[in-house]
């Protein structure tokens, strides 16, 4: 009997890696890819990596298929921006053995910096692309990717979206089929692409494309399901499914291969329908090559390419197209809007302490990406920017550079993972140009807002095994920096003094904020309690922004569920009347 | 009784706050509903809105189910283990749709700080717009061994009103949840399914 499971996206892509032969997977985290490797990494058989960044996961993959293997590389969209280097040079030089570039995209932006419709990297970087609407079709995409990648020389991607990573469905088991390594030969008018090779390569490219085109043609995972033909829609990715549910009887073109296009096939579909629409979430990627092919064709106009689809958004844009009648949804006028619930550090999060300690001393914050960029929300409200994967320092030394004066009131914020992702370079750049800044490193030993994942500093890999700690200070000190301290982050005293003396100092200085994640260390603590006859009910303490903290009837009150006797509100509190909190039996 | 009006369908969501178990809760629906021979369909929350923020699983069982999100005014059924989520997600419901909700209300971090306020009695709307069946599920787990069952409790209420058999559900729970925090979740399940029994 064939094995049936519900899988989210991810963990198909997993299995699917496992089922067609993968050997390696590299990648860094980002939501919403990083379950594909978490899950890769737990079958037998396998070498699953997590790489400081994408930039050296893509090419660690690019290697292990020139050694002959089949590789994947996963990251969240924004990650391709960061490897994209190795990947236009990869479409040019080809593989060896299989490789498929994962990229997981977040329409929406659930939890990401910026919305990008990766399908645009395909083209732009002239890589095949695969788009699956569902688990099953997630799991047979990377078998395809893969034999596509081998046949036609070329890397593939596999283009997710949040509701697909994320989304459960059936999905039926295979076995593994791992296929015999394939020799690695020199050939460096391949493997080399110095400007006479890589002439010769960008033709060749176009030939693999041209061939890929007519793969798109012909390849089951594009195909037409004829329904009534007054409506045709041509869509792919999780749009189909909406495009199914609003729509049951329409005529639909689904594309699993996105790039390159089917100009024929969409020809001939536009063809046999009375009106042509496009559904597709984000930029109209397919409707802008339709219309290149001179067809007539509805779809932006009534679909947003702004922010996710629904099928509510997908059944409006019918309605205002005049295919469906308007369905009158009842309305609840009188409900009262709830509060908005952002999300928050954590309850004993070491963060809270450092930008409690940074909102009180009024300095301008350059932040970084990470659980930390909530320090940005009220009450705590104390970060200036966020842009990109390591931009803090860079960003921090910018502005000294034109407002030099500005160096003793701004200091840098950063995430040990994040860090090592693409920090190390922004620090070098500093000491080079001997800046006064100053960059506090939040090391809480993970990558903590994608889950937990290890990093260089963590000393284990994502395989389970031990691996050499990174020694944070040595590196910070090898890079050139000579002031370097290691700050408790909860002990406010401690860290407002070093904070102040290091932004005053006339060179580049490091502050290591260190205690572990709070979620990670799960040491049984006491709860923090109020000895009410001392609270005022003044609400210093909820400056703090600590979700386990409240004042009800002018006193303070603590959540002992949620509070982790981190201390840090005792810390605050001017009247002593916040007690206890630490570590059970200490 | 049985909230399943086309016995061959069933949306329903399921809504919190980051940290309250509504994907274990969601993936012991899963299993339940697969083991019963539904297709099933299931889409997630993960990375950032899980630090607190609001979160919600939407579920959606059927012969064939194409979409994975439950559309607006579609639900059967939410599940609320928090009672601003429920008003948050209330439009979600179909008219004549079941509320089950936890008597819990979480504030907003702004509302503690001061800078947002809650709506006043908040039950009464819900009770107004929804067949609500209002929960003490954190007492109820408390009374189990773990407040932080309530989830499973939550549960235990929402498979009474599904068609499908108890056995089923009880597997599910044993395959989903791991085994040193099993017999909380048992008990709290059970203090779920006869909930209604007083």
């Amino acid at each position: 009997m064939m094995m049936k499971e519900l899988m989210t996206g991810n963990e198909a892509v997993a299995r699917g890696a496992y089922e067609h032969g993968v050997l390696v997977g590299v990648g860094y985290p980002g939501t919403p890819s990083t379950e594909i490797l978490e899950n890769f990494a737990r079958y037998e058989g396998v070498l699953a990596q997590w790489a400081p960044n994408e930039k050296v996961a893509l090419e660690v993959a690019i290697g292990a298929s020139m050694a002959g293997a089949r590789a994947i590389v996963t990251m969240k969209h924004v990650g391709v921006n960061v490897a994209a280097d190795p990947l236009f040079s990869a479409a040019y030089i080809g593989v060896n053995g299989g490789l498929v570039l994962v990229s997981a995209d977040d329409p929406g932006m659930h939890s990401s910096q910026n919305e990008q419709d990766n399908r645009q990297y395909a083209r732009f970087a002239r890589v095949p692309c695969f788009e699956p609407s569902d688990s099953q079709e997630a799991l047979d995409m990377v078998g395809l990717a893969l034999a596509v990648s081998e046949e036609y020389d070329i890397p593939v991607m596999l283009r997710l979206t949040t509701r697909i990573a994320h989304s459960r469905s059936l999905v039926k088991l295979g076995e593994r089929r791992l296929p015999p390594r394939r020799p690695y030969e020199k050939n460096i008018q391949k493997w080399l692409i110095l400007p006479a090779h890589a002439r010769v390569r960008r033709r060749d490219l176009e030939e693999r494309l041209q061939k890929l085109a007519a793969l798109s043609e012909t390849v089951p995972v594009n195909f037409i399901a004829w329904g009534d033909r007054r409506v045709g829609v041509i869509t792919s990715g999780v749009a189909y499914q909406y495009v199914r549910e609003v729509l049951p009887r329409a005529s639909i073109l689904k594309l699993g291969m996105t790039y390159p296009l089917p100009a024929g096939l969409i020809a001939r579909f536009a063809r046999e329908v009375e009106r042509l629409f496009v559904v597709e979430e984000l930029d109209p990627y397919l409707e802008d090559f339709v219309r290149g092919l001179g067809i007539k064709v509805e779809g932006k106009e009534f679909f947003p390419a702004i922010g996710e689809l629904s099928p509510e958004l997908v059944r409006a844009g019918f309605e205002k197209a005049g295919v469906l009648e308007p369905r009158g949804l009842p309305v609840l006028d009188d409900l009262p809007v709830p509060p908005v619930r952002p999300p928050v550090l954590c309850p004993g999060c070491p963060h809270r302490g450092v930008f409690y300690v940074l909102g009180r001393l009024k300095l301008t914050v350059t932040g970084d990406i990470g659980c930390y960029t909530l320090g940005a929300l009220p009450p705590l409200s104390a970060m200036d920017t966020c842009v990109c994967m390591g931009a803090s320092i860079g960003m921090a030394y910018g502005l000294e550079l034109v407002d030099p004066e500005r160096a003793a009131k701004t200091v840098a914020v950063i995430g040990d993972s994040t860090f090592y992702h693409s920090g190390m370079t922004g620090l070098l750049h500093m000491v080079y140009h001997k800046s006064r800044g100053t960059v506090i490193i939040l090391d809480n030993g993970t990558t903590a807002m994608t889950g937990h994942q290890d990093h260089p500093g963590t000393g284990r890999t994502l395989s389970g095994e031990e691996a050499p700690v990174v020694d944070l200070e040595a590196l910070v000190r090898a890079l050139g920096v000579r002031r370097v301290r290691v700050v408790d982050p909860l002990d406010v005293a401690r860290l407002t003094e070093a904070v102040k003396e290091e932004v005053a100092a006339p060179e580049v200085s490091v502050i290591i904020a260190r205690r572990p994640c709070t979620l990670l260390k799960r040491e049984p603590r006491r709860p923090v309690r109020v000895e009410e006859e001392r609270c005022k009910g003044c609400r210093t303490c909820l400056k703090a922004g600590c979700p386990a903290l409240s004042v009800r009837e002018k006193k303070a009150v603590v959540d002992d569920v949620l509070c982790s006797g981190c201390g840090l509100c005792v810390q605050i509190c001017p009247q002593g009347a916040l007690v206890g909190g630490g570590v059970v039996g200490a | 009784m049985s909230v399943l009006s086309h016995p061959d369908r069933l949306d329903m969501l399921l809504v919190g706050v980051g940290g309250q178990g509504t994907i274990l809760a969601s993936q012991i629906i899963g299993r339940a509903a697969l083991a019963a021979g539904y297709d099933v369909k299931m889409s997630e929350v993960h990375g950032m809105a899980q630090r607190g923020g609001s979160v919600v699983t939407h579920v959606r069982l059927g012969r064939t189910v194409c979409s994975p999100l439950v559309a607006r005014g579609d639900a059967d059924v939410i599940l609320a283990f928090e009672q601003l989520e429920a008003l948050r997600w209330l439009p979600y419901l179909k008219p004549g749709g079941t509320l089950i909700a936890s008597s819990q209300i979480v504030p907003p971090v702004t509302v503690l700080a001061g800078l947002a306020r809650c709506p006043d009695d908040v039950p009464s709307y819900l009770y107004r717009h929804a067949r609500t069946l209002e929960v003490d599920a954190l007492d109820r787990a408390r009374a189990c061994g773990n407040p932080r069952a309530a989830n499973v409790v939550l549960l235990g209420v929402l498979a009474r009103e599904l068609p499908l058999p108890l056995e089923v559900w009880l597997r599910a729970v044993r395959e989903c949840v791991p085994e040193r925090f099993l017999g909380v979740n048992l008990a709290a399940f059970e203090a779920g399914y006869n909930y209604r029994d007083g």
